[in-house]
Order: C-alpha cells, then sequence, then structure tokens
C-alpha cells in the first residue's frame, strides 16, 4: 500500500480504464473516482487508497474511523457487513502499524462495497466502536477483541465471544504458537 | 415491572450501557407485538449474558417485595435440541415472556481462521467444507473465488455452470434440512422424515460426483475437482423433475395445518430497517422486505446467465421466512434445469483453468509426461505461489451473504482468510425478534433464521 504519486497523464488514463486496472495511491484513486460516492464523502479523511482486483479499499487514520463511517452511511452504504483484521507483526512502526482492522460497508442500492481499512499500533490497540452506527458491529468487534486483542471504546459489552474468559492470549496474533501456550 | 430493583443496579454500573433500561421502557409495545415507529441503530443492542442474567438475580440481593417485579433467568442449551447444534441462550423471563435474551457461542469454536494460516492454498479448500456443514459446495466455492481472484485465474465456463448447479443443489439440501428440523421444532415430525428422503437423493449425488455425501471438497482453486460421472446429469434431472411435486407435498402438509399457522404468524417480527441495522442476510432480509439477493444484484460465477425470481416478502415474520424459503427451493430448481441445459450443450469444453503450475495435473498425463509429473511434485510438496495482495469473494449461500477474505504475503501459505458468514450476524437478531414474545415463540425464531454453528463459531 505504498503511495505512488501519478503524473496528470498517468491518472487520466488511469480513469479510463478505472475498471480493470489497479489504481494504487491516494491521488490516483481520487482523480479515477472523482463523484464516486465512497471516495468523494471520506475525501477529506483519506489517508491512502487502492482500487486493485476490482476491490476499492480506502485507508484512513484510526482516530477517524468513525467519522469515516458516518460519512460512508450518509452516502448510502447502508449495510456494515464484516469487521476484521490483519496482524502485520512484527512490523510495527508509526509509518507501517502493526494492526490492520478492515471494515466491509455494502451499498444495497448501488450494488457495491467498499472496504475501509485502518492500522493501529501494537501497543495497546484501541478503535472507536462502531456499535452506535451500526449495531451488528457488536459481535464482529467482539470477535476482532477476543482473537486480536483489539480494543474497542464505547462498545456496550466487550468481552470474549469465541475463547472462555480466562484464556490466555489472542489466538489470531503472527506471535501466538500454532499449538497454543502451555 | 414498575419500580423494578434493576433500576437501582443501573445506577450502580453506569459507566456499561445496558439493555435493561431500554427493554423496560419498550416491553409495554413489545408485549402488544408490535414495536411502535422505526427505531433509530443506537437503540438496539445486543444484550451479553450479564445483563440477562442481572435482573433476576437483583431481587435477592435488596429483599423487595417476592411476588412483584421479578424476573428468572432460564438456561437454554447448548444441549438443547431445538438450538440446532451447540448454540448456548440465557433468557430472562417474566413469567413465560421474554424480557432480554443473550447468545453464549463459541463451544464449536475450532481455529479453522488460524489452521488456514497453515496450510498451502490447496489444503485449505477441505477446512471450508467443515465451517457450514450444510453448505460445503458453497463455501468451496466462495473460497476458490476469492484465491483465484488473488491469482487472477479464469475459470472455464463449463466448471462456473457447473458451480452454479451444484450451488443450487447444495442450496435444496440446506433448505430441506431447514424446513425438516424447523417443522420438527414446531411438532410436525412428518414433514422431517418426507424432507430427509429427497435429502438422501442429493447426498447420494454429492457421493456419486465427489466421493463424499457431504465434505465432498468438489470445488478446487481453478475449477471443480474430477469429471462428473457418467450418467449423473440424468439423475439430477429426474431428482429436479420430481422435487416441485414434493414441494407442494410439504406445503400440504404445513400451509393449511392450524398449529403450524398460529405458531409462525406474526411471531418473530423484525422490520426492514432493524435487519439491515443487525447485519441480517440471506432469506430472513428479504423475508423483510428488502430485495437483494447477491445472485442476482452482484453475480458471480456466471449467474447473469441465469433467468430466476428473488422470492421478497413483506411480512417480516417467522411465516414470511417460511414463504421465501419455499419459494427459493423452487426457484432453485429452475435454475438447476437451466444450467442443465447449458452444460448439454458443452460437453467438450475443459473443467480447469488453464494453469498447470497452480491446479494438480491430469492423473493419466502425471504418470505418463515428465512435466507434469514435475508440476505435480512441486504443487504437492511446495504449494503455489500467490501475488501479494488481498481480495474477498462474495456468494448468496443458503443462509446468506457468505464473504471470504484472503489475505496473501506472496508464498504458497495464505497470510489470513477470514469468513463472513451469515449465521453470525443473523443471530444477533435473535433477541430483537424473540423480546416480548414466549419461550415457545423461541424456538421458532431460531427455526427461522436457519442458523448453523459450525460457522458462527468457525
Amino acid at each position: 500500500m505504498a503511495d505512488h504519486p501519478s503524473s496528470p497523464s498517468t491518472s487520466s488514463s488511469a480513469k479510463a480504464t478505472a475498471h480493470t486496472a489497479s489504481i494504487f495511491g491516494k491521488q490516483a484513486v481520487l482523480e479515477a473516482f472523482a463523484g464516486h460516492p465512497a471516495v468523494s464523502s471520506l475525501e477529506h479523511l483519506l489517508i491512502d487508497a487502492k482500487w486493485d482486483r476490482q476491490e476499492l479499499t480506502l485507508s484512513v487514520a484510526p482516530q477517524a474511523i468513525l467519522d469515516a463511517a458516518r460519512a460512508l452511511k450518509a452516502a448510502g452504504y447502508n449495510f456494515l457487513e464484516d469487521v476484521t483484521a490483519v496482524d502485520w507483526y512484527p512490523t510495527d512502526t508509526p509509518s507501517a502499524p502493526r494492526f490492520q482492522v478492515n471494515y466491509s460497508i455494502l451499498s444495497h442500492s448501488r450494488k457495491e462495497r467498499v472496504r475501509i481499512i485502518t492500522r493501529v499500533l501494537g501497543d495497546n490497540p484501541r478503535l472507536d466502536s462502531m456499535t452506535a452506527l451500526w449495531p451488528a458491529a457488536n459481535f464482529y468487534e467482539r470477535e476482532v477483541f477476543d482473537l486480536f486483542g483489539i480494543h474497542f471504546a464505547g462498545h456496550p459489552h466487550l468481552t470474549r465471544i469465541m475463547l472462555p474468559d480466562d484464556w490466555n492470549g489472542h489466538p489470531l496474533r503472527k506471535d501466538y504458537p500454532v499449538e497454543g501456550y502451555r | 415491572m414498575s419500580q423494578n430493583p434493576v433500576l437501582d443496579l443501573e445506577t450502580q454500573e453506569s459507566d456499561r450501557p445496558s439493555s435493561f433500561v431500554r427493554s423496560e421502557a419498550t416491553m409495554q409495545d413489545a408485549t402488544g407485538a408490535t414495536l411502535a415507529g422505526i427505531r433509530h441503530a443506537e437503540e438496539i443492542l445486543v444484550p451479553a449474558i450479564e445483563d440477562a442474567a442481572r435482573g433476576a438475580t437483583s431481587h435477592h440481593q435488596h429483599g423487595s417485595d417476592p411476588v412483584v417485579s421479578q424476573t428468572m433467568v432460564l438456561n437454554m442449551g447448548p444441549q438443547h435440541p431445538s438450538t440446532h447444534g451447540v448454540l448456548r441462550l440465557v433468557l430472562e423471563v417474566d413469567g413465560e415472556t421474554v424480557v432480554s435474551l443473550a447468545p453464549d457461542i463459541g463451544y464449536l469454536h475450532t481455529g479453522i481462521e488460524k489452521t488456514c494460516e497453515a496450510k498451502f492454498y490447496n489444503q485449505v479448500t477441505p477446512l471450508t467444507d467443515r465451517i457450514d456443514y450444510l453448505c460445503p459446495m458453497t463455501n468451496n466455492t466462495a473460497y476458490a473465488l476469492a484465491v483465484e481472484k488473488l491469482l487472477d485465474l479464469e475459470v472455464p465456463e463449463r466448471a462456473q455452470i457447473l458451480r452454479v448447479l451444484l450451488n443450487e443443489l447444495t442450496r435444496i439440501q440446506s433448505h430441506l434440512v431447514w424446513l425438516g428440523t424447523h417443522a420438527m421444532d414446531i411438532g410436525a415430525l412428518t414433514v422431517f422424515l418426507y424432507c430427509f428422503r429427497e435429502r438422501e437423493e442429493l447426498l447420494r449425488i454429492f457421493e456419486a460426483i465427489s466421493g463424499q455425501r457431504m465434505m465432498g471438497s468438489y470445488i478446487r482453486i481453478g475449477g471443480v475437482a474430477l469429471e462428473p460421472p457418467a450418467g449423473i446429469y440424468d439423475r439430477m434431472r429426474s431428482f429436479l423433475n420430481d422435487f416441485p411435486e414434493h414441494i407442494t407435498e410439504y406445503e400440504g402438509l404445513l400451509n393449511a395445518n392450524p398449529i403450524w399457522m398460529g405458531r409462525l404468524k406474526d411471531v418473530g417480527h423484525l422490520s426492514a430497517e432493524d435487519a439491515i441495522a443487525l447485519g441480517v442476510t440471506g432469506p430472513a432480509l428479504r423475508a423483510s422486505g428488502v430485495d437483494f439477493d447477491l445472485r442476482r444484484d452482484m453475480p458471480y460465477s456466471g449467474y447473469e446467465r441465469f433467468k430466476f425470481n428473488v422470492p421478497v416478502s413483506n411480512g417480516c415474520d417467522v411465516w414470511a421466512r417460511y414463504l421465501v424459503r419455499m419459494q427459493e427451493m423452487r426457484e432453485s430448481t429452475s435454475i438447476c434445469h437451466q444450467a442443465l441445459d447449458l452444460l448439454a450443450t458443452m460437453h467438450h469444453q475443459p473443467l480447469h483453468a488453464d494453469a498447470p503450475k497452480i491446479l494438480l495435473p491430469d492423473r493419466e498425463k502425471m504418470k505418463t509426461q515428465m512435466e507434469s509429473l514435475i508440476h505435480h511434485f512441486k504443487i504437492v510438496t511446495e504449494g503455489f505461489q500467490v501475488p501479494a495482495g488481498e481480495a474477498t469473494s462474495s456468494v448468496e449461500a443458503p443462509h446468506g451473504m457468505m464473504n471470504y477474505y484472503v489475505v496473501s504475503d506472496g508464498t504458497s501459505k495464505p497470510y489470513r482468510v477470514h469468513m463472513r458468514n451469515a449465521d453470525f450476524a443473523n443471530l444477533q437478531a435473535l433477541e430483537t425478534m424473540c423480546k416480548g414474545r414466549l419461550i415457545a415463540d423461541v424456538v421458532a425464531v431460531i427455526g427461522s433464521i436457519d442458523i448453523v454453528l459450525g460457522a458462527i463459531d468457525r
């Protein structure tokens, strides 16, 4: 997800082939998807973006995740499908934080989905909960909390959902041994 | 339920939002069988077990009047037969009326997502069978589509059509299990026996085609596993020709049955707004009046070539979900007939993508040709590398929207595999549907959302 600033000439060709070729970088996506409701509603929050394998991924800062979700909901993306995470261990720097949290949001009327991602540092990872916006986030955020150990502030009941309450560790973290702690 | 000691407890734990205050406020209209007006998303809270248990224990602590304001906690499952697996529900009941309800899941958690990270891409396919074990072929398809997207692999038309055919047969099979068990929960045992009679023929067809009745792993990355055996299409055709009559037979047992109607109609109300807010998908969403089906609206695997209707109902109750699924079985039968017609015209087309370094070679070639032998050896011993990136596939499974999210770091093992199953989100809507109703209605509502715990717990 490196940012590749494009010159005006390449971005205009990207626009012509917006639905076949991959487009990387915030500026290139903003130009290729000018007028697209998801992209334009998040324009001020975007830190990175890509159009890859026919999928639109918009990246925002962790503190802006709730604002981004609100803006998307207002733009007609009415259905929160899924919340999940990816652990990029051992990568953990301010420019490339360890945890990537994905929100898959669908628009029933536009018949398309957009993936919002944000990255949080490995030390005490914390995000705002989306439960007030979409109650569907309840179980998904509990699952991410259980298996990745990411906290969601404002969640009504953030406890483990799959594993017993006294379980040690978060199994989907990459530094968790496959056999478990013994 | 006025001046409940629960409210005292609320003030002690004011930092944690609880469903209790709201459940007090909405009890009147909930018991009146209709939820007044459209609720905002913030008002919908899925309670936790502690929320359900707290109210019932509080009257002991406060020593209040034992006759008024008492609720009781009822544990249901994980061995309760009508919970369709190992679902545990903690219910707070006022007499026989459900005040709140919290699902407790995880009894079947086997860490499949973690296991996937230690396997080659091909080795993940058999794991996907075991997630939603009523629709293994659909799981296979969703996983294959995600990896094919990462590999940029073109699947031949014939394989796509065959996938559609098997997906629809799987849908019929899954709906038959739903109807049989749902009816049995309500007390109509006959329907169960009839449904399983038809399901048996479908399982035999799956066995003939894949070698296994349920966990076939037949749909692979880049195509399907094997050429279907001779005569299988005729067998499918004969099943499909008879099947609409069987649906009529089930309806004959149920549609005018006063007990069936009484237990299903106006039970488990779920408005379209609540369904969307709670992430409900599939037949349950369409029975709440939302006309959305991935097969038609975001087609995959060649579904755009088929003509079919998407059954929608505005009933929003258990009865509407029954009607939608019955109609879906008819539509699936029609799709299967169209797929068989298409397959009859493309006998000589391949069933695998042209990618010798990704797909296992033909057995005969592997035994006779040096290059195929090398490919076979390399694929089996070290897998194949997948370009780095992330991809999501989305298919309309029998229970609703099934998404597979696969991340590759460029090696031969997936960096992350995540499954979004409809059952997980649909379960969250259980409380909204059961609140203010009787305990017996909980059983009907569980049947109507058609959950599989393997898909919820993974």
